[in-house]
């Protein structure tokens, strides 16, 4: 029969010799490549107690940003939701109340904001599209849950610590590397 | 056919096309159509008087006509400029039209504040496809832009007067449409701004046009203020018999999900109205057992609105139900039990005026905290150890 490939080989059916018949020199090489890793570099961390560190790209858990004086920046004009490929982000707009300048930046705002993340593939567009630096994919992954319910992310989850009130958890949520597009 | 009267032979964009006489350089372009046709910010084919005044239209006429072949010395604005016969015109084949039309998108842009993301005409703006086609990335601006007193202009009726780029085209539908103009333009020059004068709300019932009439977001829907994107609503095109007797009844309703949103007139492809509706078809007419549905709007493929509206779809057969021996397949997760976006019982279409913080109660209040499962991981502690 025409074989398909170049690369074709016969099986090799020859009766095993004496010294193959032993087996035992088989096992102790075999036995040397495992005992040779145990000297050799491990690959791995234990990753809870340690973990690598992250590229400046990861896309991590997405972050919803305030500025500098800890009002929120999103002003629900959807062009996340409409740059999501996988249809994940959906928001509700409302106006900004007299007094309530010191919470949203414009006076447009989302009151609703949420991030399905059964169905989020962290592509980052949603990044990418956002005209007013207020949602960027952090250096953290996403929580694992034990519901689904667990994984429909509001504004509660996603907003930012408050700069003012908490610089420390807000510096820690915004990662090491800033995003690129912070003025 | 001695009556038959004569056509005028015009060439615009080596595309001849014969056009009656009185016809403007505009409208002989429009006849042609797709990208023959000068951009228009100001002109509008149903208000008499309007057009000149935002000078985007300007092309070049290269030939005046068969009895005299001179040029025209400057560009001219074609929607002010009727055809005369052998006619011929530059628009996209001139550069100097390119140049000056980009130069007139940068001025018209100089006070505009592009607060797009806030704005309600974003997705449907004049502004913002001239922008997008004509426009530079920066602005060679430096000063603070213009900014005015807030006018209040009624229940129905939301001014930007920062967005403004002095058209008329408002005015020129106040006049012709309602009895009594109630607006206009106060001062001139930069300090130029619609108003009323007197602080008064615009009260004609035909009044509602003029939201329809702006290519740009200073006159909006108040009743639909911040609702929602009109990309992500379902225009469908209905039709009512309206008591006025002016009004034409022909609307498109926009949807989302079953609630209609907004109510408007239907635009057709340069973005005119040509039936006007009343204020009660536009404003109180918000559910679909008042209207008689015809179908969906269709929307040009290019426009943001028409994505993820999908026409002439067929869906497979639902075949589960065969598998299953008529057992329904059982859900995993009703959205509605989790999220807060779109709740049922919550019928935004229904608040007058955009939505505040009062308007959405704590999800609490019904009985779901979905808050306690998921938590905040900046928050809680979950993300210690990382």
């Amino acid at each position: 029969m025409q074989s398909l490939t170049s690369r074709a080989k016969a099986v090799d059916r020859k009766p095993m010799t004496m010294w193959e018949k032993m087996y035992i020199p088989a096992i102790a090489k075999g036995m040397s490549i495992t005992f040779g890793h145990m000297f050799k570099k491990k690959p791995t961390v234990n990753y809870p107690e340690k973990t690598r560190p992250f590229s400046p790209v990861f896309r991590g858990l997405h972050v919803l940003n305030r500025d500098e004086e800890g009002r929120e920046r999103c002003t629900a004009c959807g062009l996340c939701a409409v740059a999501c490929p996988a249809e994940a982000i959906t928001m509700e707009g409302a106006e900004r109340l007299p007094g309530e300048e010191n919470v949203y930046r414009e006076e447009k705002y989302a009151a609703k904001y949420e991030i399905n993340m059964l169905r989020c593939i962290f592509c980052g567009l949603c990044e990418e599209a956002c005209p007013k630096d207020a949602i960027y994919l952090s250096e953290t992954f996403a929580p694992s849950n034990y519901t689904r319910k667990g994984f429909i992310y509001g504004k509660e989850e996603l907003l930012i610590p408050d700069p003012v009130t908490d610089p420390q958890g807000f510096a820690k949520a915004r990662g090491e590397h800033q995003p690129t597009t912070a003025k | 056919m001695a009556d038959e009267k004569k056509l005028f032979k015009v060439t615009i964009d080596n595309i001849t096309i014969e056009v009656e006489p009185g016809t403007s350089i505009l409208n002989a372009a429009r006849k042609i159509g797709g990208d023959v046709a000068p951009p228009a910010m100001c002109y509008y084919t149903t208000l008499k008087g309007s057009g000149g005044k935002c000078r985007t239209c300007l092309v070049e006429v290269a030939a005046g006509s068969t009895a005299d072949p001179r040029p025209m010395p400057k560009l001219v604005a074609s929607c002010r400029t009727n055809v005369m016969d052998g006619m011929v015109v530059k628009n996209i084949t001139s550069d100097k039209v390119i140049d000056a039309r980009n130069g007139v998108v940068e001025f018209l842009l100089i006070n505009h504040p592009l607060d797009c993301p806030i704005c309600d005409q974003a997705g449907e703006c004049s502004l913002q496809d001239l922008g997008y086609e004509h426009g530079k990335e920066g602005t060679r601006y430096e000063f603070a832009r213009r900014t005015f007193e807030k006018h209040d202009m009624g229940p129905y009726i939301q001014l930007h007067m920062t967005r403004c780029i002095m058209c008329f085209r408002c005015v020129y539908a106040a006049d012709q449409l309602t009895e009594k103009r109630q607006h206009g333009i106060l001062d001139r020059g930069d300090h130029a701004e619609i108003a009323t004068y007197i602080q008064k709300s615009l009260d004609h019932d035909f009044i509602g046009n003029i939201i329809d009439v702006c290519p740009v977001g200073a006159l909006t829907d108040k009743t639909f203020r911040f609702k929602n994107r009109v990309w992500f609503l379902k225009p469908v095109d209905a039709h009512r018999n309206c008591s006025h007797a002016k009004c034409s009844g022909k609307v498109t309703l926009w949807y989302r999900g079953e609630e209609v949103f907004r109510v408007t007139a239907r635009k057709d492809q340069w973005g005119e109205v040509k039936d006007f509706i009343c204020n009660e078809c536009r404003f109180e007419k918000k559910a679909t057992a008042d209207w008689e549905i015809e179908g969906p709007t269709l929307v040009s493929r290019h426009s943001v609105i028409s994505q993820g509206h999908y026409v002439g779809v067929e869906r497979p057969q639902e075949v589960l139900y065969d598998v299953l021996d008529g057992r329904k397949p059982q859900l995993l997760m009703d959205i509605h039990s989790v999220s807060e976006v779109d709740r049922p019982e919550i019928d935004l279409s229904k608040i007058n005026g955009p939505a505040h913080s009062t308007d959405f109660e704590p999800h609490e209040a019904r009985g779901l905290n979905p808050t306690s499962q998921a938590g905040n991981p900046w928050n809680t502690g979950k993300l210690e150890k990382q």
